[in-house]
């Protein structure tokens, strides 16, 4: 078990390697650089710019540069933990990512909780109580979930909770807390605005986990192992939480790795329709002036989050199921 | 029957499906007696209703099923020994607590597929001293002590190493020794044994058989022995019941079916037994046709469609009943009475 941990950890710096080259092959993919669009935009704007100027930006940035200078350049400052200067906001990529990370962090986290809350529970009622009047009220809703996109959801919910509960409910912070530094009012202040997105965000995913609960449990339930339980006298409160329960959320565990970076990319119109201060509008932004350090970085953080999810949730597996801590043992 | 009070008696048991497609007569009036200490086996094809008359008997069945009519008496034992009243399972709460503290601790079940029957994600061990706790007022380490034990009767080497293994650690005799161990462990008077050599080779499977003949007399328990392999009762069993779609075709002591089977049924069924002294390379009688579908069961007796001495106008219009014929045998079959099934 302990040997598996640290064989991961041990490849986790090749994994990061090998997908930044590919994240900044893919961000330098498209035609053009930052100046062009840059320059396209003065354009629109009714303004220009000389060429010499233009020259004389693209040496400042290293855009004149060969694509594996660039990279390595790139490398350089990552590996001094610095990510980089963002070409158009002309600050550190660390700073501009810093509290988007953080609160995008969280409210995935927010999401994630909610999600297993209520699937978890209402999968293992749908499959034990299956084709009863409660079961099939839980299926409609769930359609409704997986039908519904999540940003008319969070426009219907930002409507009822403003005109009905008064709340405002756009961003994740009120006004006066929004650019001050971070303190404990500021978090409670956070966790009165976060549960709306969170509801938001997990609605689908609470859906579809409700629906893959019940289907896993539906199967254990039918296994031997379940008549031999309950033929040793166990209750059958007993008997469904200790085998098949346990056996059903196997599967899922070793899908929490994937949740993490499908919560932050699938946030992006939410975020911007609910106007929230994380990190989804900043790549888009990033990507579409192909401010490529920025846009990189924050890809590389992706990749990042997605096998430090995957090695968690490998661990919690192994955690829970014998046959795979002990497969070659 | 026997002057002894039987330990189970079950009467005219029915067990149906409800299903979308209309019901499923699985059990259709099924009446048996298994003595203490007895070894009863039950066979049938696929579908005959062996396996539900047993997890009835453990009021297992899963809807859409459910018991329709009939008793099933169990003769309980004080604490002293002693005998005390027997008890109706059909009207007892199948998941109450009288009826849990009966399921694993008086009857017992050796379920067909060790394999399947032990979760996989906990340990033999744990399987095991959950029964143990359940119905002795003992700690976890008096169960694990009578664990260790019980794995040593059945003759599984280093037992203690064994206790903290998975079912799938373990070769398929040693899983199906395991299971046999988990079933005996609450020292049960009824053992209802569900094809538990299907899924082990010949020789294991003989290596079973014995072992569960030994524990058996050892401990006097009576065992309800399910299979399709007339071979293993002809081993196992001290009496027989032959079941078809549902019914008893033929009952009596082991040795009067194998010489002296009456129900034509009965009878192909033996026929169709390769032998030593058969001529090679000649087919094996078989039963003409198959099993019918259960939504469509023929009129009469269920048999008679496959059956070469069926009587016209008779077998396909009454149920024969299954009535006394000889010492100890009966039979439903209007060759030997006229008595039919009341509706």
């Amino acid at each position: 078990m302990l040997r598996f941990i640290v064989q991961r950890l041990l490849i986790l710096p090749f994994l990061v390697l090998l997908f930044s080259v590919i994240v900044f092959w893919l961000v330098q993919a498209p035609p053009g650089d930052f100046l062009t669009s840059y320059v396209a935009n003065l354009a629109s704007s009714g303004s220009s710019i000389d060429a010499e100027q233009v020259e004389a930006l693209k040496r400042q940035f290293g855009l004149d540069q060969p694509g594996y200078i660039q990279y390595w350049r790139w490398m350089e400052s990552l590996s001094k933990g610095d990510l980089g200067l963002s070409l158009e906001y002309q600050r550190p990529n660390t700073e501009l990512i810093g509290e988007r990370l953080v609160l995008t962090i969280a409210l995935a986290l927010f999401a994630f909780v909610i999600t297993w809350l209520f699937a978890i529970p209402a999968g293992i009622y749908s499959a034990t109580h299956q084709n009863s009047w409660l079961d099939y009220v839980l299926t409609v809703l769930n359609y409704i979930g997986v039908a519904t996109p999540n940003f008319m959801l969070a426009l219907i919910l930002m409507w009822l909770a403003f005109s009905y509960l008064g709340l405002s409910v756009t961003g994740l912070f009120s006004p006066e807390y929004i650019q001050a530094p971070w303190s404990w009012e500021r978090v409670v202040d956070l966790m009165k605005h976060i549960w709306l997105p969170a509801i938001v965000l997990g609605v689908a995913g609470t859906a579809r986990l409700t629906r893959v609960m019940r289907a896993n449990l539906l199967d254990e339930l039918n296994k031997p192992y379940v008549v031999t339980a309950r033929a040793k006298g166990l209750s059958e409160w007993k008997v469904v939480f200790k085998y098949p329960v346990r056996l059903a959320l196997n599967p899922l565990v070793s899908t929490i790795g994937w949740y993490l970076p499908q919560l932050f990319s699938g946030s992006l119109i939410v975020a911007t329709v609910m106007n929230l201060p994380n990190i989804g509008p900043l790549l888009l932004r990033a990507l579409t002036q192909q401010d490529m350090y920025l846009a990189g970085s924050i890809l590389l953080i992706y990749c990042f989050l997605t096998i430090v999810g995957t090695l968690i949730s490998d661990i919690l597996l192994a955690l829970l199921d014998p046959r795979i801590r002990m497969e070659g043992a | 029957m026997d002057k002894q009070q039987p330990l189970l008696s079950v009467k005219n048991l029915k067990t149906h499906f409800f299903m979308d497609e209309g019901v499923v007569k699985a059990v259709d009036g099924v009446t048996f007696d298994v003595q203490a200490g007895q070894v009863f086996g039950i066979v049938g094809e696929s579908g005959c209703g062996k396996s539900v008359t047993m997890k009835a008997v453990l009021r297992l069945v899963d809807p859409p099923g459910r018991i329709v009519g009939g008793e099933i008496m169990l003769r309980r034992t004080n604490e002293d020994g002693s005998t005390n009243e027997a008890i109706d399972l059909v009207k007892l709460d199948a998941n109450g607590k009288m009826m849990r503290d009966i399921r694993g601790a008086e009857i017992a079940l050796i379920p067909q597929e060790p394999m399947a029957s032990f979760s996989p994600v906990h340990t033999i061990g744990d399987q095991i001293c959950e029964a143990i706790m359940l119905h002795q007022s003992v700690d976890k380490r008096a169960a694990r002590k009578i664990a260790l034990q019980m794995l040593k009767d059945v003759g599984i080497p280093i037992p203690e190493q064994r206790l903290d293994e998975y079912s799938w650690q373990l070769s398929g005799g040693l899983r199906q020794r395991a299971i046999i161990a988990m079933a005996l462990s609450c020292n049960p008077r009824l053992l209802i044994a569900d094809e538990p050599t299907t899924a082990v080779d010949v020789t294991t499977q003989a290596q079973v058989l014995r072992l569960l003949r030994r524990l058996q007399e050892q401990r006097n328990a009576a065992i309800i022995f399910i299979t399709h392999d007339l071979g293993v009762i002809a081993q196992m069993a001290d009496s027989v019941m032959v079941m078809y779609l549902g019914l008893v075709m033929e009952q009596g002591p082991v040795e009067t079916i194998f010489h002296n089977a009456k129900h034509p049924y009965t009878q192909a069924l033996l026929r169709s037994i390769p032998t030593v002294t058969m001529t090679p390379r000649v087919n094996l009688p078989t039963i003409s046709g198959s099993i019918p579908h259960p939504f469509n069961k023929p009129k009469g007796c269920p048999f008679h469609p496959r059956c070469e001495k069926s009587i016209a106008g008779k077998c396909d219009a009454r149920t024969p009943a299954l009535q006394a014929a000889g010492e100890r045998q009966w039979v439903s079959c209007f060759l030997y009475h006229d008595v039919e099934v009341s509706a």
